[in-house]
Order: C-alpha cells, then sequence, then structure tokens
C-alpha cells in the first residue's frame, strides 16, 4: 500500500518538530553570519545543479528555463506591512477624467471597472468624490451627535459607537453623476470614467434605527433626517426617513477594515441605494426633523434639469442599470474565439432579477448567468459565454430588478428626461466591437 | 405658507410610514450622554428654507462688496463670474421677468451657462452654505453679519435687490418673494421614495427587436487621447489589452505598467508668472485652448520657432476668432522653458 505522501496526502507536522533551542535562537539572534555561509553553500550547491536544458522547438522558454523567481528566495513576511498590489497591476488605479473639474479639492477619481471581478471594490480603488478635500480625522476626538425632534439630544464617542451592537452589509455606492458625462454624447473612452463613479464594499456599523431609537425620536412628527459632515464643507444632505429606518447605516467599517479617509475614516452614512453623496463622509451629526433642508447639493447641483427647465430636486433613488466591463471601451481583442462577456449589474430598489446580454446593438438579448449571492441593493456580477469571429459586435447589457423595472435604452430614457439632467443617468451602454478588435464606446440612434 | 411649500409637505407625508418600533437592548441606554445646549449650538448651525436656524444680523451691499474682494473675489471673480476656480456664480442674466414668475426661463436653453442664481430657488441655502463653507479654504470663519451682507451682495450682482439694500433676519421672507427661480423645482418624480413610481421603462423584447444600430456617436480620433494613453490605464498582459492612443508611435512592446513614463512637469511657474493660467488651464478650453491640447498639436521640436513667436507676438484664427495678445513681457528663460514643454510631446 502506498503510503500517504505518495497519494498526496499530508502529514501533519509533529509537535516541537523544530528542535526548541533552534528556535529560540533564532529568535533571539534572526540569522547570524554563520548560519547564513551555511545557507549559501547549501543554495550555490542547489542552483550549480541546475544545468539550463537545451530548449526543443515547442518548449516554452518560460517553462523550460526556470524564471529567477523559481530559483530564489522570496522576499521576508512585512516587507509591507500593509500588502500592496503586484507592479505589475500598476495601471489599475483611480484616475481623474481631464477638465472635468477646475480643482482637485473639488473633484472626483473613477474606479477601474474594466479590470476588477466579483462583487467587491478594492477599498483603496473605491472612487472618490470630495467636495472640499478630504481629511484626517483622529478618531479619539471625533464624535456624534443626534439632535432635532428627539427627547434627549445624544453625543457618541467612536469608543461607544464601537461598542454598540453592529452588522455588516454589502452595498453598492453609486454618485448620482455617474455617467453623466454622457447624456448629451459619447465623451469618454472607457468604462472607468463613463461608469467608475461605482464602488461596492461590505460596510460595518449601527443601524441609524438603533440610534434613533436611543435617542427617543418624535415618531409622529419626523419625516427626514439632516446628515452632516465632520470636514471642512460639512456635508448636509436631507433623508428620507423611510431609508433611515429601514437600511441605513453609521458606518466605521469597510472591507473588514477601518474606512479608509478618503471615504469617511472613522464615520459615515451608508444609505443603501440612495446615490452617493447622501453617504455623508466623516459624518458628524444626524438631525431628526420634519421638512427637507435644501441644501446647497439639493438646489444647485443634484438636481436634474429636465427640457421644460424645472429641476426635479430630492432625486436619491439610483435605480436600476447594469453594464458590461469586459470587454468595455478602450480595449482591443487580439484573437478570435471564445470570450467571457462580464459585467456589473445592481438596483437600488432591490435585487436584480435578470440581466441580458445583447451582440447586436439590442435586436436579440440572451440571458446572462448570474453570479451569487445576489443582495439587495448589492452589485451583482454577470456573465455571457461569446465566440467571436472577427465580425462587428455591439455589445449591450440590460437588468430587470425585483420590482420589474427594466433597464431603459438611451432613446427611452433621453425621450423623457433630455439631455441635460447631468444626474441618474441609467441608461444601457454600448460597446462598439471592430473588425479589427478595438472596442469603442458609441451610442446608438 | 407657498404652494409650494404645501406641496412639500403632502409630498413628505404621502411617504407611507410602516409603524415600526424597535426593542433597545438592556444596558444600551448607559452608551451616548445628552449632549449640552453649547454642543448643539456649536454644530446646529442649518438655516431651513422656512428660515429656521437663522441667527439674527444683517448686512447691507456695500459691506458684502467689501468681504467679496478680500475673500471671495479671487477664486469667484470681482462679480461672481468666474470660471476659474469653480462655475459663474452670478453672469447677470436673470430678467425682470425671471424674478416676476419665479422660473428662470433661459434654463430651457442649452446655450446658456446655468450659474448658481439661476438654479438656487431658496435663499436660505445661500446664507446656509457660505455660513457653513466659505471661504472654500477658510471655511466657518465668518460672522452671521458678513454672511448677509455676502448674500445681499450676490443678489445685487444678479439684480434681484437694489445697491442700498440691507438684508436681514426680519427680509429674508420677503426676499425670498424674489428668488430667480423660486418656482423652478419640481417633485414630480420617483426618485425619493423606494417604493416611488419610475418614468422611464425599457423594452422587454428579446427578439428582432425594432431599434436602430447606427451610430450616432461615438469619440472622434483627435479625442481618443484627452483622457491619456489607454494602453497604460487598463492591464497589459491580459486578454484586452488597452488602446495605444498616444500621438508617438506604439513601441514594439508596451513597456510593462511597472515602468510607467514619467509625466513631464509643467512649467508651473513660468506659466503662472507668465499669465498664461489666466486663459489657458491644462485640459479643456477657457478663453484660449487647453495646454493639453496645444501640447498634441505642436508636438516636435519643429514647432518651437513658430510656438515662440506666437507667444511674443499674439495672433488669432488657429483655434477660433478669439485672439491671443502678444505677451512680450516673459522673461527669455521663463519663454525656453515654456516653448521647451510645449513642443517636448512627453506626457
Ligand atoms: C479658494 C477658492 C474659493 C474662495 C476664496 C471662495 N470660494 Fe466659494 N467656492 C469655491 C469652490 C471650489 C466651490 C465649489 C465647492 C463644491 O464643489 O462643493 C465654491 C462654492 C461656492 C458657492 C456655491 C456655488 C454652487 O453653485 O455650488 C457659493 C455661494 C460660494 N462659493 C460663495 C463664496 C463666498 C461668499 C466666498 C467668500 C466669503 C467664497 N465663496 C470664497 C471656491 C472658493
Ligand atoms: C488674454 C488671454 C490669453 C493669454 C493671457 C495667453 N493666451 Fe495663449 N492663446 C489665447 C487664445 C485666445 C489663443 C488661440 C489663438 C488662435 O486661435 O490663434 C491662444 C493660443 C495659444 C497658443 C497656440 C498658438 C497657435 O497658433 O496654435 C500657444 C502656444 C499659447 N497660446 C501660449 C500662451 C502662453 C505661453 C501664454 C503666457 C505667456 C499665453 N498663451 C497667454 C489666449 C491667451
Amino acid at each position: 500500500m502506498a503510503s500517504d505522501a505518495e497519494q498526496g496526502q499530508l502529514q501533519p507536522a509533529p509537535e516541537s518538530f523544530l528542535p526548541k533551542d533552534l528556535v529560540e535562537d533564532i529568535s533571539r539572534d534572526g540569522i547570524n553570519a554563520g548560519r547564513r555561509s551555511l545557507l549559501q553553500g547549501a543554495f550555490a550547491a542547489a542552483t550549480a545543479s541546475m544545468v539550463a536544458p537545451a530548449l526543443m522547438a515547442d518548449d516554452d522558454p518560460d517553462i523550460v528555463n526556470l524564471p529567477s523567481w523559481t530559483r530564489s528566495l522570496g522576499k521576508p513576511v512585512v516587507a509591507n506591512p500593509y500588502g500592496q498590489p503586484s507592479p505589475f497591476e500598476a495601471n489599475i488605479v483611480r484616475r481623474q477624467s481631464p477638465g472635468l473639474t477646475r480643482t482637485d479639492q473639488s473633484s472626483v477619481s473613477f474606479t477601474p471597472l474594466q479590470n476588477l471581478f466579483g462583487m467587491i471594490t478594492p477599498s483603496g480603488l473605491h472612487f472618490e468624490r470630495h467636495h472640499q478635500g478630504w481629511v484626517d480625522i483622529d478618531p479619539r476626538r471625533h464624535r456624534l451627535m443626534i439632535n432635532g425632534l428627539v427627547e434627549t439630544p445624544l453625543v457618541f464617542t467612536m469608543e461607544e459607537l464601537l461598542r454598540m451592537p453592529s452588522v455588516s452589509r454589502i452595498h453598492f455606492l453609486e454618485c448620482g453623476a455617474n455617467t453623466g458625462l454622457e447624456w448629451g454624447n459619447v465623451a469618454v473612452p472607457t468604462v472607468q470614467y463613463s461608469h467608475g463613479m461605482l464602488s461596492a464594499s461590505e460596510f460595518t456599523g449601527v443601524p441609524v434605527s438603533l440610534l434613533l431609537e436611543r435617542a427617543g425620536f418624535d415618531r409622529k412628527r419626523a419625516t427626514v433626517l439632516l446628515a452632516e459632515g465632520a470636514d471642512g464643507s460639512s456635508m448636509t444632505r436631507t433623508i428620507n426617513l423611510e431609508n433611515a429606518l429601514d437600511d441605513a447605516l453609521v458606518a466605521y467599517g469597510q472591507n473588514g477594515e477601518m474606512l479608509r479617509p478618503e471615504n469617511g475614516y472613522p464615520l459615515r452614512l451608508v444609505v443603501p441605494g440612495v446615490q452617493g453623496v447622501s453617504w455623508v463622509k466623516w459624518l458628524r451629526r444626524l438631525e431628526v426633523g420634519d421638512a427637507p433642508w435644501a441644501t446647497k447639493d439639493e438646489v444647485a447641483h443634484y438636481v436634474d434639469l429636465m427640457p421644460d427647465g424645472t429641476h426635479r430636486q430630492y432625486t436619491s433613488i439610483q435605480e436600476a442599470k447594469s453594464v458590461i466591463t469586459a470587454p468595455s471601451g478602450g480595449q482591443k481583442l487580439l484573437k478570435q474565439g471564445y470570450y467571457d462577456i462580464t459585467g456589473l449589474a445592481w438596483s437600488g430598489r432591490g435585487n436584480v432579477e435578470k440581466v441580458e446580454v445583447s451582440v447586436d446593438g439590442g435586436r436579440n438579448w440572451r440571458a446572462a448567468r448570474l453570479e451569487g449571492p445576489i443582495l439587495p441593493k448589492a452589485l451583482t456580477r454577470f456573465h455571457c459565454d461569446w465566440v467571436w469571429q472577427g465580425e462587428e459586435a455591439m455589445l449591450q447589457s440590460r437588468v430587470t430588478d425585483s420590482t420589474g423595472y427594466i433597464q431603459p435604452s438611451r432613446a427611452e430614457l433621453v425621450q423623457v428626461r433630455g439631455t441635460r439632467s447631468i444626474y441618474h443617468n441609467n441608461a444601457m451602454q454600448t460597446w462598439r466591437v471592430g473588425a479589427d478588435g478595438e472596442v469603442h464606446n458609441v451610442q446608438l440612434g | 405658507m407657498s404652494s409650494w411649500a404645501k406641496a412639500l409637505v403632502l409630498w413628505l407625508c404621502a411617504m407611507v410610514m410602516t409603524p415600526w418600533t424597535l426593542a433597545l437592548p438592556e444596558g444600551l441606554d448607559d452608551l451616548g450622554r445628552p449632549a449640552t445646549e453649547g454642543e448643539v449650538a456649536a454644530w446646529d448651525i442649518d438655516v431651513r428654507p422656512d428660515f429656521v436656524g437663522l441667527p439674527p444680523g444683517s448686512g447691507d451691499v456695500w459691506a458684502g462688496e467689501e468681504i467679496w474682494l478680500a475673500q471671495c473675489a479671487s477664486c469667484h471673480g470681482d462679480f461672481g463670474d468666474s470660471n476659474e476656480i469653480f462655475a459663474p456664480l452670478v453672469l447677470g442674466n436673470i430678467t425682470e421677468d425671471d424674478i416676476a414668475t419665479g422660473r428662470v426661463a433661459s434654463l430651457t436653453d442649452p446655450g446658456v451657462t446655468r450659474t448658481t442664481l439661476m438654479k438656487v430657488p431658496t435663499l436660505s441655502t445661500l446664507w446656509d452654505y457660505i455660513y457653513r463653507a466659505m471661504p472654500w479654504n477658510a471655511p466657518k470663519s465668518l460672522s452671521p453679519d458678513e454672511v448677509y451682507g455676502l448674500v445681499a451682495y450676490l443678489l445685487n450682482l444678479g439684480y434681484v435687490v437694489d445697491d442700498d439694500f440691507v438684508l436681514s433676519d426680519t427680509n429674508m421672507a420677503e426676499t425670498q418673494a424674489r428668488m430667480p427661480n423660486r418656482n423652478g423645482m419640481s417633485l414630480d418624480h420617483g426618485l425619493w421614495s423606494v417604493s416611488g413610481v419610475p418614468d422611464v421603462s425599457g423594452s422587454a423584447c428579446t427578439t428582432d427587436c425594432n431599434v436602430s444600430v447606427n451610430v450616432a456617436s461615438s469619440l472622434p480620433a483627435y479625442a481618443m487621447n484627452a483622457h491619456g494613453n489607454l494602453a497604460e490605464q487598463v492591464r497589459d498582459w491580459g486578454p484586452y489589452p488597452g488602446l495605444w492612443t498616444e500621438p508617438a508611435a506604439e513601441p514594439e512592446q508596451v513597456a510593462a505598467a511597472s515602468a510607467a513614463v514619467e509625466a513631464a512637469v509643467a512649467p508651473e511657474a513660468a506659466l503662472t508668472a507668465g499669465g498664461c493660467s489666466g486663459c489657458h488651464q491644462m485640459a479643456g478650453q477657457l478663453v484660449g485652448p487647453g495646454f493639453a491640447a496645444i501640447r498634441a498639436k505642436y508636438a516636435g521640436q519643429e514647432h518651437a520657432a513658430y510656438v515662440r513667436d506666437k507667444i511674443v507676438n499674439g495672433g488669432a484664427g488657429v483655434w477660433g476668432s478669439m485672439p491671443m495678445p502678444p505677451m512680450p513681457a516673459v522673461d527669455d528663460e521663463a519663454l525656453q522653458q515654456i516653448v521647451a514643454w510645449l513642443t517636448s510631446g512627453e506626457e
């Protein structure tokens, strides 16, 4: 009978596998010169015995000629105490759209959706939108105040908030102006710039409902909350109490660690399904009220201009939307054959029910495969098999959400809202694949 | 109560609240402490459209102008019309008719720049925002009286109030009645509540759908690199490498991401000292074309003499009818730096 090792099963290492005194020795002195020369001797002997074998015609040199990393000692632990992506991923970073904003503190950086997988955005690639720069807040000096229509206005320290019952939930966060550059015509080349004010994270925090209950809010009169930030802009937004009581959080955690400063460290509001501007960062105060506040970003911005010259005010919910992230604008298919068309779908009103994909500009549609878990107000990853035979193609995706709402085409959306609304563009996106394999952002009409 | 405010209250009440209670876990009452009056006063500075929260005080147009010129004009322009740091706040294009109707008619005109004053329906908003966030680089440094003066000055620039106007907590409401776009907001949409009714719906058609597949819009070739070289913005070893959108020829092998090319540094100091920045920004048109566009056009040493001549002697007609004035005062060293950078072609 073959031994366990031959069958590929690992034996647990016996206790005290290394002599106790050697462990103590190394822990105390590290690998000293004596041991180093011993080790070097061993490596020199090992490499000397590896003569590069002759390369045959079909051989892949990257297999046959063992690369340096296979023949050397790797780097030590905590070389990066906070891990960094491979240097080969240096292209995959947040980027600004040149000329979009006149300053870098009231500005936006976009998430590189074209190269991300799954349903979570790495925290360091979460898009940024600041109105007056971002700040580093000392959590020991941060407070959350709850006032307005409450029995007792309260103050919480971060320490107290972290002691309270918490929940962790995965939600998408989309700026109301995402895809806003594309209302009139094609303006940007890649999905990073067209849809990259979109991210999703697992957020950890205290339900707003719990805090309001603790403060004894006036159930009869309250209809809205004001959320306010602690930064220079002291961003204020009116929140629908319906959302606040349903699933809003006062969050400190993001993807298992504390929030990043650019995303509101140490505390931000999370209002699932609602546009990003309402997820007030560096949150310092919640005020319970009975009438909305008409703050600057509720009258001069984040208002949707209609063709008749009126602005729709307090537009908050992000309606169902989807986009193919790969292949997408600015990329190139190098070969014919199989491709996995993949993308993201989401809805501010609930779950993604169905995603369909068209490769002929919307004439014919196929159901895409949805990846689980499918969570409410979260991103859902979809896939669709495609064999490209060098023909011109027009790739589109279309989502249906759990309310039965179907994502509109650009023509359907523009017919009602015109082209100057800036906000809430959830139209279907088209990527044109040329016979040369180049993928370009286009609008059909 | 104005009809709009009534509509708003009805609209809010129509949002049916599910009866809701939550039992607090035992001991939770110990977390958090009552806020003192002083603490609430220090943070609760918001002012609502019905002027709840407005502190007493006053300020006139003249006082406002003085503070404006000292603390605001550097970014927003003497008349609030600058487009350099932020979009114009006022442009003097509000009409008597707009003020009478409370609807800014030119909002339907795509050719008209939408200023802050053309959009804002509520006077409280201007007061609240300036008090909490301006000046941008020194927020919360203004007194209530200063804010009254600044708001008066902005309204005066928009012809909403006269030169001798004094704004105070007692006449905010009557001044509100002259806000040019006070009736310009609509709550007629389904985007406030999760259960709101959508205004647009897509089609469910799945086969032989009757849709146009003509390309109505795409990026023109010259704009393909307005966002830089796309080849350096996507994963460069996967199934979908990025398109090479640099004017310079694509090298045999796209440089590995780890060896990304260092950006050529703009001679900021020379551009500022030379007075160029007033009319040119890096990307996008200001008075003159963006430097990014100029650099793309004149990449190459062979253009140096032309570019130098144009800077020193000015001229018009290449980018539009707006002339570039002669800039003879730029010193030689700065000029050399600027010309080298403009023609270097390096990103
Ligand atoms: C250092 C530059 C700077 C200075 C100085 C400055 N502002 Fe601003 N202001 C800005 C920027 C940038 C914004 C946009 C902020 C944002 O994106 O939220 C702004 C926004 C505003 C707005 C809102 C406009 C809108 O449509 O959103 C008003 C009103 C305003 N400023 C008034 C003032 C007043 C009054 C002062 C002087 C007390 C002042 N500003 C000083 C840069 C400045
Ligand atoms: C008062 C506004 C103004 C100032 C100040 C100004 N420019 Fe210009 N610039 C323009 C305009 C307008 C054009 C477009 C002229 C045309 O279409 O021929 C232009 C065009 C140019 C061009 C392109 C010329 C061409 O023929 O294509 C260069 C280069 C240039 N400017 C450099 C500078 C530099 C360097 C400075 C500072 C030393 C400067 N400009 C200052 C307005 C200005």
